[in-house]
């Protein structure tokens, strides 16, 4: 007997020997498919090697060979759970390029649909979140109203996740009595289920004690790192684009932008489930702006906006438009622009240059999900595993946005 | 024979075979297609925009449950059903076809999306252009990405695959030719 | 912090511009107001002291790095390549845009991931897509792409689509 544990000691080296854990790039516990080499002291993470372009699609190089009017496409499968802002964000930089202003309504429109994938984006996060910690009643529950929001935009535009809204220079049709019936169910549904599940984790022992700490960043380094958005304003610094630099006629609304103060998982379900109500603020406010009846939904740039498909057929003017829009006759000026949007998880910037021709010479993505996905390292060194899961799914990583 | 007394509630159809008090006599195959159509589970693949599609699908709205496939197998080994769901890039290749190759036989293998089938609108260089260029497919479910209808509309589909396949196919002469097309024994 | 107007981004021009002539007198090649950013064209050599300078300056104090990307010219001769650079100083609410352009067959920037830790792999996707050599980056590789790939594909020479397919020919496109 004695014997055996003298030897079972003399197995145990003396010194310390790390494992290696290959975690993903098809792991469950991933949202998406990112690959991380961990190495382990047990439970432990030492250090973390993350290996990204699983879904490389090489966006910007298609960029560079499609029209103007068809990367909305694009960029609706850059982060898919917002897709309606990257849109928008889309058709406001060639906007900005051809110098044209939008009807207040049509920006107070698309304010509401910016507002409403953001409140979508915020909840797949969050509830992802409280799977992660072995909550799955929430991720159930508040899902049927994510549903809603896409039944919306199912009205608005005929497409539920991958949305394609909207055109250069506003919106294809106006609003339907529909859509505004749905959105006016929304919006008084939504706030007593949103604070139910809020009541489900906020104040809950479990979920605090698996959330409160766990991969932290300060405002300093997060700075470094590039990082906007809900993860920046966690670590406590109130940069929003919308504030700061306001698009669309968000300069008229009146809203707050949450902060946290640690950084940590927990701050950053906070301030997610914080701005759900700021952005439902905010669309109540754009209700009150928007005169449902009017019929102004597009600016009045016939170079540029497709004209309706029963005035091609019927009509001289627009089957002339039509044809320059599609193959490409109309003059785009020459130029550099640079516009960013408040996405889902940061500031979504588009860099366009223009050489004048019917497709961009170079138009790149400021990604935030590239940006800050590699501070994820640094966030779960000297962590446990299973926090290391919970802080990715916190930080609400997007594959189609990481990999371009 | 005299005739058998039925319950009104039709959880799943009997296959045709020989009936009466007390017995019910059909072919193994049959059986064994029966309940395996019915309890598949699958191994979710999910890569980009149809996963989240694919999330809808499994939570409370649509409900997979209905149809037998709530358990979702993360481990290869233990799995029916491969459901590819998003683009597939060249770099993702490997990984699929060894997630595959770990599947124990009998497998099925569900693609869904454009991306998945043929590479959709990401014609380029990094994209793998339809999975079954790596690895055979049994159900293409279009869409860019699918609506969750579909998804079920092609689970379904793979039920009716998994029902009727004869027990004896993976054994057969052209299917193993099929194998040794895709580099696998 | 100040909303940019017009006038705003005219006088953050001009007192960058002096800022810069009387520090890098022989650094800015020109400069210029596109939409809502003064940018600057700056040469290699210098883009690493300018931008240590423009962060740690106090009044500039630029201490975000927004993004940056590779651009590629090859009708450019001499300058077929180039770097962008946009800075961010968030309290002032400031944006400028840098750029730098170099010649194909010396095709190198300096890094400045030291400087920013963001550009670490913001660097090294511009070295994937276009084989730029950020000189002195510690972990310099492929990002997005395969390591094994011989190409850097955003380069205009490089073609799109898939090369690998054969079914279909551009008859079918009316190439």
């Amino acid at each position: 007997m004695n014997d055996q544990t003298e030897n079972i000691d003399s197995v145990i080296p003396e010194e310390k020997i790390y494992s290696t854990l290959n975690l993903g790039p098809t792991h469950p516990a991933t949202h998406g498919i990112f690959q991380n080499i961990l190495k382990m002291d047990g439970e432990k993470i030492i250090s973390a090697e993350p290996t990204i372009g699983y879904i490389h699609r090489a966006f910007e190089k298609i960029a560079e060979h499609r029209p103007f009017y068809q990367i909305t496409t694009l960029t609706d499968r850059l982060n898919y759970c917002s897709s309606p802002i990257n849109n928008m964000g889309w058709h406001m930089t060639v906007e900005k390029l051809i110098g044209v202003k939008l009807p207040k309504r049509v920006e107070y429109l698309r304010v509401i649909i910016m507002e409403l994938s953001r409140i979508a984006d915020h909840l797949i996060c969050n509830s992802v979140v409280g799977v992660d910690t072995g909550a799955m009643t929430g991720f159930l529950y508040v899902f049927q109203w994510r549903e809603f929001i896409y039944e919306i935009f199912e009205e608005l535009c005929g497409a539920r996740l991958t949305t394609n809204f909207g055109r250069i220079g506003g919106f294809e049709r106006n609003w339907t009595a529909k859509a505004w019936e749905k959105l006016d169910a929304f919006m008084k549904d939504f706030p007593p289920i949103l604070k139910e599940f809020e009541n489900l984790l906020v104040r809950n022992r479990i979920f605090m004690d698996r959330t409160i700490g766990v991969g932290p960043i300060s405002a300093e380094r997060a700075l470094e790192y590039g990082f906007t958005g809900p993860n920046l304003r966690a670590a406590g610094v109130d940069y929003d684009v919308r504030v700061m630099n306001p698009y669309s006629s968000y300069e008229d609304f009146d809203f707050k932008v949450p902060i946290g103060q640690s950084g940590d998982t927990y701050d950053r379900f906070m301030v997610r489930g914080e701005e759900m109500w700021e952005s439902m603020s905010i669309i109540e406010q754009a209700i009150k702006k928007i005169d449902r009846n009017e019929n102004v939904f597009h600016a009045e740039v016939p170079e540029f906006y497709l004209p309706p498909k029963e005035d091609v057929y019927n009509k001289m003017e627009a089957l002339i438009y039509h044809f320059k829009i599609v193959m490409g006759e109309t003059d785009v000026p020459k130029g550099e622009v640079y516009h960013a949007v408040e996405g889902g998880n940061g500031e979504l910037g588009f860099y366009l240059i223009s050489d004048g021709g019917r497709q961009p010479y170079r138009l790149h993505f400021r990604r935030p999900c590239f940006i800050y996905y590699q501070a994820y390292p640094e966030m779960i060194e000297g962590g446990m595993l299973s926090d290391a899961i919970l802080t990715m799914s916190s930080m609400n990583v997007i594959a189609g946005e990481l990999d371009a | 024979m005299e005739e058998v007394k039925r319950s009104k509630l039709d959880i799943s159809h009997s296959p045709a075979g020989m009936e009466g008090p007390g017995f019910f006599a059909t072919s193994l195959e049959k059986a064994v297609g029966l309940a395996r159509k019915n309890s598949i589970w699958p191994l979710p693949f999910a890569t980009s925009c149809c996963g989240i599609e694919f999330m809808a699908t499994m939570a409370s709205n649509y409900d997979l449950g209905r149809f037998g496939s709530e358990r979702l197998s993360f481990s290869p080994r233990q799995a029916d059903l491969l459901m590819v769901m998003g683009t597939i890039s060249k770099k993702m290749g490997p990984v699929l076809k060894q997630v595959y190759e770990q599947m124990a036989e009998p497998r099925w293998v569900l693609s869904m999306g454009a991306c998945a089938s043929s590479g959709g609108i990401f014609d380029t260089y990094s994209v793998l252009q339809g999975i079954d260029r790596i690895i055979p497919v049994d159900v293409y479910i279009p869409g860019c990405p699918p609506r969750p209808e579909q998804v079920i509309d092609g689970l379904l589909q793979i039920q009716r695959l998994v029902e009727t396949e004869s027990l004896r196919r993976r054994d057969s002469d052209e299917y193993k030719a099929m194998m040794v097309k895709y580099g696998m024994e | 912090m100040a909303i940019a107007t017009a006038e705003n981004i005219k006088s953050l021009h001009d007192s960058i511009l002096a800022k810069l002539n009387e520090k890098f007198p022989d650094g800015i090649i020109s400069s210029t107001i596109d939409y809502d950013f003064p940018v600057y064209v700056v040469k290699r050599e210098h883009v690493y002291e300018i931008l240590k300078f423009l962060k740690e300056d106090n009044e500039t104090n630029f201490h975000f790095l927004t993004t940056m990307c590779g651009l590629h010219f090859p009708d450019h001769h001499g300058k077929e390549f180039g770097v962008m650079y946009q800075l961010h100083n968030m309290p002032k609410n400031n944006r400028i845009r840098l750029k730098t352009f170099f010649a194909g067959s010396d095709c190198h920037v300096p890094t400045v991931s030291t400087l920013y830790a963001t550009a670490g792999w913001m660097e090294r996707q511009e070295f994937d897509f276009f084989g730029i050599d950020f000189k002195g980056h510690p972990n310099l590789k492929r990002i997005l792409n395969m390591d094994d790939i011989t190409f850097f594909p955003m380069r205009k020479e490089f073609p799109l689509e898939d090369q690998t397919r054969d079914d279909k020919n551009d008859s079918m496109f009316g190439r």
